[in-house]
């Protein structure tokens, strides 16, 4: 019965429910199978909305908890709850899911009902991620996203999808045999340290782990979060598995998949190994710096609009890694605000495209041109969600890097100065790519029947504008919900030494 | 906390956000031309009141109380990162607020006037409300960081109205160009501040507001950072953000370009608001600029150089709006030249007169300009006065104020600058200083006498703007005369518990004042010899390599483009993306990996042969290797 009193696991279940019953759907009945999918995504998005309400703000401890024995007799047991920073992620991704089934309607025309079971199938396991408390748990729940995704991607891609989906498949699934193997060491080391046997987070945090097999097991970890995230050097398969991807994978991707990295170092990497994490961090945060830079000036000489926004994913996430990495109570609240925003501009950017690819079929930036004279509503719409994703002042993207950028460079002044010329780069290459898209003349005639966004378009844009200002002038409530979270994170992380009070490159005389 | 609660603040404000929503929501189709010029004009003049109201309300309290505050709400909070939606107002954001709400409000009706009849004529006020109010965020702003939103925002309005002809690709482009360099001014700006916050968070003060913040500076003099002194070092980053949005030199490259938008816009933003933003930053932080007295003698002559550069540059221009553009870049560095010698009240005496002058001058080459139907080229203009006869009168305020005429605006703050660049400069600042006050007189002189002087050269007829047009105009010709006159020394008054030292009275200043004066009469007296055809083709031919040199600019948009963007460009394209991600990453790592697995596997599938005797032998080998092992 707790399975379903329990919001927390009603979430998981809801759509892995949904999933299951649209199996009993005919195939041909596509109203149907779209009506019961965004019924099912929306009733989903109404239970996570009847979480955040009754998450209590200032609690320290995990809340929602349930716990149920799996396999006892190797403490596996179905372990659940979550703090802010998962609060915030899991709204992200209810929110996230009934957009990505509205925009699948009109692009989505071949096997629906495969494609809906499998989109419903992502939501449970992307939520199941964000919830699980028990390592086994989370590992079945990080693994079960990679199917549907592949699936997605194989199936509903496009031309090159196949090797977009073995990429992703392979680059991911070689990170995770890693962190498997790293769950086991841990669990075993804790049975041989405490004689018993537990999978559950909470209780391995802070373990008696040796320096040098936390070295070692973080970098596992470090090693599987790495590429999910993704960071510099091992962000190949992103491009290639968002131009291929339909447009509700490209959302889910980048707004939801991505975080996954992110929030693996948040509960896992950093909480499991502190000591590990204190010897990385500088060289993860450099990478993620390296990112921000390598990631924007790529961005800006690709012509596919997809691929920009794929590496502008990159700069992004190169700088929440860097707020992450810092341990600074500011810098890491900000990069889980970071996350979400993110999650609401670049799904935005990715549906915006999407939009374009369904009325002209290409995502070439030439072909486009001047659409602002026929398209004035998508103009307005696309050029707010860029001014998200450049961080502009007053919209979401700027509070995120701002705290990232001012509590960072109390720990690293280097990396946070260079992380800003991501700020000029995010410029150059979106204003560059929106100039050519949305101004000037209108080039060429294709285009010049081209209709604005309809009712439907509209009706899922609208809730991510709202957010995307609304988290730019007051983010406060978010902020608050994730401060405890924030601060366990970094009290987990202590046995580094502190975070540096004075400046490195500042003596006082 | 210090400072009087005060929510009509709140007014001043949202007026114009107000009016961006309307223009921008209803737009043309439900409230058409009349209706939206007048909601956007409206707005403006609601905050105009409010501004005026609070001003009042200032001025009655103490001296030593005047500032009032409203705190809307607890903007972001993580950490010790404690920033609040708070307002300010105090002598100086009274003195900017005036000036941006007053100034808009006039150009606000005289756009109605001169946008009548164009496409996006409601797109265009809700641009212009939406500058107003980022703007007023600005100089209201009671922290950096809400300063840094107004900063931005209005960054964003220029770009949308540099752009508002956005079928042009090249207007389009001005836009562009305005925002990425503003932005790389931000990033040092941004720097700047993180290196500001963290220090005095380190030593325990994390506050961010204004007034915390000169409370706590002195906290800085014993920091270093950098080899160099933390306030110094600051400073200097803050600097760099003004020289993007104030256009000073190496960042006022965009500022020309902007002109591609409307020319209420460049008035508006381009003249009399928006570029005087860094002015405005550098007197709100005067504490930290007097513990860095580097970064002063920094800000000083890059102001001086930049004031130069740009009026040689002004001198050749044939674009009307070009010479003004040139102008505005070189009176700006006027007002960093004052700040610069710690006159702050200085060089925000100058950003008033100027606003005035500037704002007349462009308003007047709008007027020409629509009179024209478009034409922007002097050298198809002249004799204007007969069929512009408002418009030239109007304009010969503007002008005679700019070139520093005793008793009119320009006359005053600029001698009080230069009095004070002398005392803290020295002669060869000040000898700069002077040089540009003459070329300053010669180039609008040149203006004048080609736009409204001698036989027309154009064809077609032009006509005179309507009143819509030319009243605003004359509300500023009487600022642009009298204005000076009547600010000198009320503002000094005023100013001086906000901004650090004024305009007490130097013993050289009579002698100082005479060489200004002959500087600028001696510009306007050389115009008009050397704009006669004859001795102006005489000096292109005798000087044509100096000639081209300073009519390309200096070529310093070619030296980016080959020194900056080229390699950059290539960076992205061919280094970054073709060699190291497609090839090396993507290429040699991964799918090299890939291909190393499969064709292993390839070659180890023939061990798998099926062949019994093949198996046998492997067998035998391998208990043979066993066997070996143990024994």
């Amino acid at each position: 019965m707790e399975l379903i009193t329990n919001p927390l696991s009603l979430l998981i279940i809801l759509p892995a429910a949904a999933a299951l019953t649209l199996l009993t759907v005919p195939r041909e009945n596509s109203g149907v199978l779209k009506g019961f999918t965004l019924g099912a995504t929306l009733l989903t998005l109404l239970v996570a909305i009847k979480l955040y309400a009754g998450f209590s703000p200032a609690g320290t401890a995990m809340q929602f908890q349930l716990s149920l024995p799996w396999l006892p007799s190797y403490g596996i047991s179905y372990f659940l709850g979550i703090d802010g920073i998962s609060l915030l992620l899991i709204m992200l991704t209810a929110l996230l899911m009934p957009i990505s089934v509205l925009a699948s309607f009109s692009y989505i025309k071949d096997a629906q009902r495969g494609y809906y079971v499998c989109l419903l199938t992502l939501e449970s396991a992307m939520i199941g991620v964000f919830a699980a408390l028990d390592l086994f748990v989370f590992y079945l729940f990080w693994e079960g996203m990679l199917i549907p995704m592949y699936f997605l991607i194989g199936v509903w891609g496009g031309p090159k999808r196949i090797y977009a989906a073995l990429k992703f498949f392979i680059y991911t699934m070689a990170g995770s045999v890693l962190m498997l193997a790293g769950i086991l060491c841990v669990v075993a080391a804790n049975h041989a340290a405490t004689g018993a046997w537990t999978f559950s987070i909470p209780a391995l945090c802070g373990g008696a782990l040796t320096p040098e097999a936390q070295f070692w097991l973080f970098a596992a970890f470090a090693l599987a979060f790495a590429v999910k995230v993704p960071l510099f050097p091992f962000h190949t398969w992103l491009p290639d598995a968002h131009v291929e991807a339909p447009t509700a994978g490209s959302v889910l991707l980048a707004g939801v998949l991505l975080k996954m990295g992110v929030y693996g170092y948040l509960r896992l990497a950093v909480p499991l190994f502190p000591r590990g994490a204190a010897a990385f961090a500088p060289w993860l945060a450099g990478l993620g710096v390296i990112g921000v830079i390598y990631g924007s000036l790529v961005a800006w000489s690709q012509r596919d609009m997809k691929k920009m926004v794929a590496y502008s994913s990159v700069a992004h996430l190169g700088v929440i890694i860097l707020g992450v990495m810092s341990f600074e109570p500011a810098a890491v609240a900000g990069a889980v605000l970071q996350m979400v925003n993110h999650g609401l501009s670049t799904g935005a950017l990715f549906l915006l495209v999407g939009i374009l690819y369904e009325r002209r079929h290409t995502r070439l930036i030439d072909d486009y041109g001047g659409l602002a004279k026929v398209m004035p509503g998508f103009a307005v719409v696309f050029m707010i969600v860029m001014l998200s994703s450049i961080g502009l002042p007053g919209l979401n993207g700027f509070v995120g890097e701002a705290l990232i950028l001012f509590g960072s460079f109390r720990v690293y002044p280097w990396l946070a100065s260079a992380a800003v010329l991501g700020v000029i780069l995010s410029a150059v290459y979106m204003l560059g790519m929106y100039q050519a898209v949305i101004f000037g003349p209108l080039r060429h005639t294709e285009n010049k029947i081209l209709p604005d966004l309809n009712l439907r378009e509209w009706f899922y844009l609208v809730p991510l504008l709202i957010f995307i200002v609304l988290i730019g002038v007051w983010p406060n409530p978010f902020l608050r919900r994730v401060a405890p979270a924030v601060g366990s994170y970094i009290n987990l992380s202590q046995p580094y030494p502190a975070a540096p009070a004075v400046l490195p490159a500042v003596e006082r005389k | 906390m210090e400072g009087n609660f005060y929510p009509l603040l709140k007014w001043i404000l949202l007026p114009p956000l107000a009016g961006f929503a309307i223009n921008g929501l209803f737009g043309k189709k439900l409230l058409g031309e009349k209706a939206g010029g007048f909601i956007g004009s409206l707005a403006i003049f609601i905050s105009f009141v409010f501004a005026a109201l609070a001003f009042s309300d200032l001025l009655n309290l103490p001296v030593e109380n005047r500032l009032l505050r409203d705190t809307f709400y607890t903007w972001i909070s993580a950490g010790n990162f404690i920033a609040d939606a708070a307002f300010r107002f105090d002598p100086l954001s009274s003195v900017m607020a005036l000036i941006v709400t007053g100034v808009s409000f006039l150009i606000h009706v005289y756009s109605t006037g001169y946008m009548k009849g164009d496409a996006g004529f409601n797109r265009y006020f809700s641009y212009l409300n939406l500058f107003v109010f980022f703007m007023l965020a600005l100089v209201l702003a009671d922290n950096p960081l809400v300063m840094f939103v107004g900063w931005e925002g209005v960054g964003l309005c220029s770009y949308l109205l540099i752009g508002f002809w956005y079928e042009d690709p090249e207007k389009a482009s001005a836009g562009k160009k305005a925002f990425i360099t503003n932005r790389i001014g931000d990033a040092g700006f941004l720097v700047g501040l993180m290196l500001l916050l963290a220090l005095l968070a380190s030593q325990g003060f994390p506050a961010m507001d204004f007034a915390s913040l000169e409370h706590n500076a002195h906290l800085l003099t014993s920091a270093t950072a950098l080899g160099i002194g933390a306030p110094t070092l600051i400073c200097l980053l803050l600097f760099f953000g003004a020289t993007g949005k104030s256009a000073q030199f190496p960042l006022y490259v965009w500022l020309p370009d902007a002109m591609a938008g409307p020319t209420p816009v460049s008035a508006l933003i381009h003249a009399a608001t928006m570029v005087t933003a860094g002015v405005y930053m550098l007197a709100r932080l005067h504490f930290l600029y007097e513990l860095a007295p580097k970064a002063m003698e920094v800000v000083m002559l890059t102001g001086c150089f930049t004031a130069f550069f740009a009026a040689v540059i002004g001198l050749l221009q044939k674009d009307i709006k070009k010479v003004l553009a040139y102008s505005t870049v070189s009176q700006l560095g006027y007002m960093f030249m004052a700040a610069g010698a710690g006159a702050f009240s200085a060089s925000i005496f100058h950003l008033a007169t100027h606003a005035f002058f500037k704002a007349l001058l462009f308003l007047g080459a709008g007027s020409v300009i629509h009179g024209m139907s478009g034409e922007q080229d002097m050298f198809k203009m002249g004799g204007l006065r007969k069929e512009m006869p408002f418009t030239f009168l109007l304009m010969a305020a503007g002008w005679l104020a700019i070139a520093g005429v005793p008793g009119l605006s320009g006359f005053y703050s600029k001698d009080l600058i230069l009095e004070k660049v002398f005392e803290q400069g020295g002669v060869w600042v000040w000898g700069a200083g002077v040089l540009t006050a003459a070329m300053t007189a010669f180039y609008t002189t040149r203006l004048f006498i080609l736009t409204f002087l001698r036989a027309k050269r154009g064809q077609g007829h032009a006509h005179e703007s309507p009143l819509s047009m030319t009243l605003p105009m004359a509300v500023l010709a009487v600022l642009a005369i009298g204005g000076g006159f009547f600010l000198k020394d009320r503002l000094f008054a005023f100013l001086e518990p906000a901004a650090a030292r004024g305009g007490d009275q130097g013993p050289l200043a009579a002698r100082l004042m005479l060489a200004s004066v002959g500087a600028g009469l001696s510009g306007i007296a050389l115009a008009f010899p050397l704009t006669l055809p004859k001795s102006a083709n005489f000096l292109k031919n005798t000087m044509a390599h100096f000639h081209a040199l300073i009519f390309h600019k200096f070529y310093v948009d070619e030296i980016y483009e080959v020194l900056v963007i080229k390699p950059l460009k290539l960076l992205s394209g061919r280094v970054l993306f073709g060699m190291v991600d497609a090839g090396l990453i993507d290429g040699v790592l991964v799918n090299g990996s890939a291909k190393v697995c499969y064709s292993a596997g390839r070659s180890l599938r023939r061990l798998q042969n099926g062949r019994l005797d093949f198996y046998a032998l492997v067998f035998a080998i391998g208990v043979a290797v066993m066997l070996f092992w143990i024994i």
